[in-house]
């Protein structure tokens, strides 16, 4: 456009360069010129041309011949400049850039002239010009989030449709089939770019990729026989399939092997979010089997399995008199409340019952207390994830006595809820009508009345009773269950942070990047005005945010106000229901 | 060309707005707040401290006087380096976007930068400062001077500015 500025993209690893032609991209829109690389003398102007037509065809971008670049050393070199003028002959483009610099100093100075008669009378010959100085390393290799819609590659060049700057960047990295060579090439053309001194390799990457063919096959094979193997007919069957959906080890096991069937799958991933993807689970993975080890090493020197095993059934009978002393103290007169002597004493007795039952049932298991947490502790290689969720899986097992408590009261206080509104409503003369889902008015008989009145009566006057003894083992199961919440959050976190993409933020910034910054560069009157373009690196927490890996998905479903009201009604609580599980 | 002029800010304390012309196409306005006194900076010592003797004094545990001195360090290392900001830059550059940096008192830089594509205007509403810009067309309007919170004259001289810049990127760009 004229009269716009125009914007000459330069790297600044071809700042030092010698004189030559400069190569790169114009994009109109933006009236800006993309600068990747300069072409140093003596060269063929054809085989200038065939270079330039090989690269489009390889990567889709249209390069051209934008102008000039000349690096003085003296102020006698006229000469050179006036071939530089003949260059604009040869290869015509519409604006001709010519750049100048003197060597040794920070004194530019640029020219766009324009051939061709401006479509508008009055509008210059010559733009004005800024420059704007780029890492070429830095910008190739950086990734700009949110990443702009990547145009079809097949429609040949791709027009500047996400923004001015994401076309920058855009051209860079599709531009690597022109960074190929470097000046130890025996090429017929003599570049300057960020690879010229030599292409940009490590040895410890090119073996990796090697092997990581066959390596990715096998594991592959590997993880698919496991697959298999867990999927077959026989942990269908009703009582294995009911523990294996109960158990959160089974859920994490399964999670885990879903991510590494992931990591090692045979297909290349498509885009940089899915190669960032497999990268973050292959650190979390590595982490956790690390983090397992440890815990391993630490469990079995100096006999902590012993230990933790000889506490085991002392701890459990600690909490079962616990237990006893509690039922004990809601037979006798709770907080100074009175209870209904008989309820309370059958009540009381039920639970005592089966609070011994429990014990028993703990003492006949303590020989085999310790073989059992040895081998368990072995399951800690897999890693520290599965370790926490056996230990949650212990806790749920040792406190089932607790969660059968809460569902007996539950039950209990939930039929009396039932009953006492039914009876509430036969009170008043009403009824529920199940075909409109509304309260009716209805007319009893006497008898009907009679019975139900009576009945009404003895469940508000029992109802203090169960009450109470339901409020008391919903709390102890709330204890169980935030335990259990606090260890379950814990291996999310685990699952969940993409270690990779953090310490990619921290080592090399310039990779994720959020936008881009300026520089205003020393600057002189009648000068053209220089600017630095540096990468603005992604915040952490959006880091964080934008590759965060999904994880088992337990997360409680119920807001605060749907939980008060199933606690007050007496319905059960399940708060980590795991997806896809039938409802009870 | 660069010139400097002082202002105040709402609350009454001393601001300069340094102003430099690069060209024609390019300005940056640069606005300093005050620093951080030493006088406030030592009346909240001796609060803590002294909060903190007196609970020594009642619990006889030093653990509250080192406690006390941590948090003192922390609290003002944290202060610096997420909550006082020193200076407050935009830089507009026609045809390329405006940049807004505010920097730390501990060094820190926050960079922000609006391509002009998107930037519809630079606006002065009801004394707060604020650029509309359209990502995707939806409105958003994004504050410039957040922490400095400069006075309406100071404002008036970085709209002037800002509006012929805007001015002349308008008649030159094509029409969206």
């Amino acid at each position: 456009m004229p009269g716009m500025v125009l914007k000459a993209f330069f790297p600044t690893c071809c700042a030092s360069a010698d004189s030559g032609l400069l190569v790169g991209r114009w994009v109109p829109e933006q009236s800006s010129a993309v600068v990747l690389a300069v072409v140093h003398f003596p060269f063929i102007p054809i085989q200038v041309k065939e270079l330039l037509a090989q690269v489009h065809q390889a990567s889709r971008v249209g390069l051209a011949v934008l102008g000039t670049w000349c690096h003085r050393r003296q102020e006698t070199e006229e000469s050179l400049g006036h071939f530089l003028e003949g260059l604009g002959a040869i290869f015509s483009h519409e604006p001709w850039l010519q750049l100048c610099r003197e060597r040794g100093s920070k004194l530019w100075s640029c020219k766009a002239t324009r051939r061709q008669v401006p479509p508008h009378p009055g509008a210059p010959y010559e733009d004005q010009v800024m420059l704007v100085f780029y890492d070429q390393r830095k910008v190739l290799l950086s990734q700009l989030h949110p990443p702009a819609a990547v145009p079809d590659r097949q429609a040949g060049d791709a027009t500047a449709s996400a923004g001015g700057l994401a076309a920058v960047f855009d051209t860079v990295a599709r531009s690597e089939a022109l960074f190929r060579s470097d000046r130890f090439d025996e090429g017929p053309v003599r570049l300057s770019h960020w690879q010229s001194e030599g292409v940009e390799a490590s040895i410890l990457a090119e073996l990796a990729k090697r092997a990581s063919g066959p390596i990715c096959v096998l594991l592959a094979c590997l993880l698919s026989l496991i697959s298999a193997a867990s999927a077959c007919r026989v942990f269908k069957l009703w009582p294995l399939s009911f523990i294996w959906s109960k158990l959160s080890v089974c859920e994490q096991l399964r999670h885990r092997l879903e991510q590494l069937t992931l990591v090692f799958s045979t297909q290349k991933a498509e885009n940089p979010t899915q190669l960032m993807r497999k990268a973050n689970v292959l650190v979390s993975v590595l982490l956790d089997v690390a983090l397992g080890l440890a815990l391993l090493s630490w469990l079995h020197g100096k006999d902590r399995i012993g230990q933790l095993a000889e506490a085991l059934v002392p701890v459990a009978d600690h909490v079962a008199e616990e237990l006893q002393h509690l039922l004990q103290w809601l037979m006798g007169a709770p907080a100074g409340l009175k209870m209904n002597r008989a309820l309370d004493q059958v009540l009381g007795r039920f639970f005592l019952y089966h609070l011994h039952l429990w014990i028993s049932y703990i003492h006949l298991m303590s020989p085999f207390i310790e073989r059992i947490l040895w081998h368990v502790g072995l399951s800690a290689c897999l890693g520290l994830t599965v370790a926490l969720s056996i230990l949650s899986d212990i806790i749920a097992l040792l406190t089932f006595h607790i969660y059968c408590f809460y569902v007996y009261g539950a039950r209990l206080y939930c039929l009396k809820i039932c009953g006492l509104s039914s009876l509430w409503r036969l009170f008043r003369g009403k009824k529920w009508n199940v075909l409109r889902q509304r309260v009716d008015s209805c007319s009893y008989d006497l008898d009907q009345l009679f019975i139900g009145t009576l009945l009404f009566t003895i469940l508000v006057f029992l109802l203090p009773t169960t009450a109470l003894y339901y409020l008391v083992f919903t709390l102890l199961r709330l204890l169980v269950v935030a335990v259990q919440g606090l260890i379950h959050l814990l291996v999310d976190l685990i699952n969940s942070l993409p270690l990779y993409s953090l310490g990619l933020r921290l080592c090399r910034p310039y990779r994720l990047a959020a936008g881009v910054k300026f520089r205003v560069l020393e600057h002189e009157a009648g000068r053209p005005l220089r600017l630095l373009m540096q990468i603005n690196p992604l915040p952490y927490c959006r880091v964080v945010h934008t590759y965060r890996l999904p994880s088992c998905g337990c997360h409680p479903t119920h807001s605060w106000g749907s939980l008060c009201r199933k606690l007050f009604f007496g319905e059960l609580i399940y708060p980590w229901r795991q997806r896809g599980d039938k409802q009870d | 060309m660069e010139d400097e002029q002082s202002f105040s800010d709402i609350c009454g304390g001393r601001l300069a707005l340094q102003r430099r012309y690069y060209s024609s196409s390019c300005r940056e306005f640069c606005l300093s707040c005050p620093r951080l006194s030493l006088r406030s900076l030592t009346a909240v010592t001796c609060t803590v401290w002294l909060a903190a003797y007196g609970l020594f004094t009642l619990c006889e545990n030093s653990m509250i006087l080192s406690a006390a001195i941590f948090i003192t360090l922390l609290g003002l290392l944290g202060y610096l380096h997420f909550v006082k900001i020193d200076q407050e830059t935009l830089l507009i550059i026609d045809s390329l976007g405006i940049q807004m940096t505010s920097s730390y008192a501990s060094g820190k830089e926050c960079t922000t930068f609006i391509e002009m594509g998107k930037v519809k205007d630079v606006v002065i509403n009801e004394a707060v400062y604020m650029d509309p810009v359209e990502p995707d067309g939806i409105s958003q309007v994004v504050p410039v001077f957040q922490s400095a919170k400069p006075r309406l004259d100071c404002l008036i001289e970085v709209y002037r500015s800002c509006q012929e810049i805007l001015a002349h990127q308008k008649a030159t760009s094509p029409s969206p």
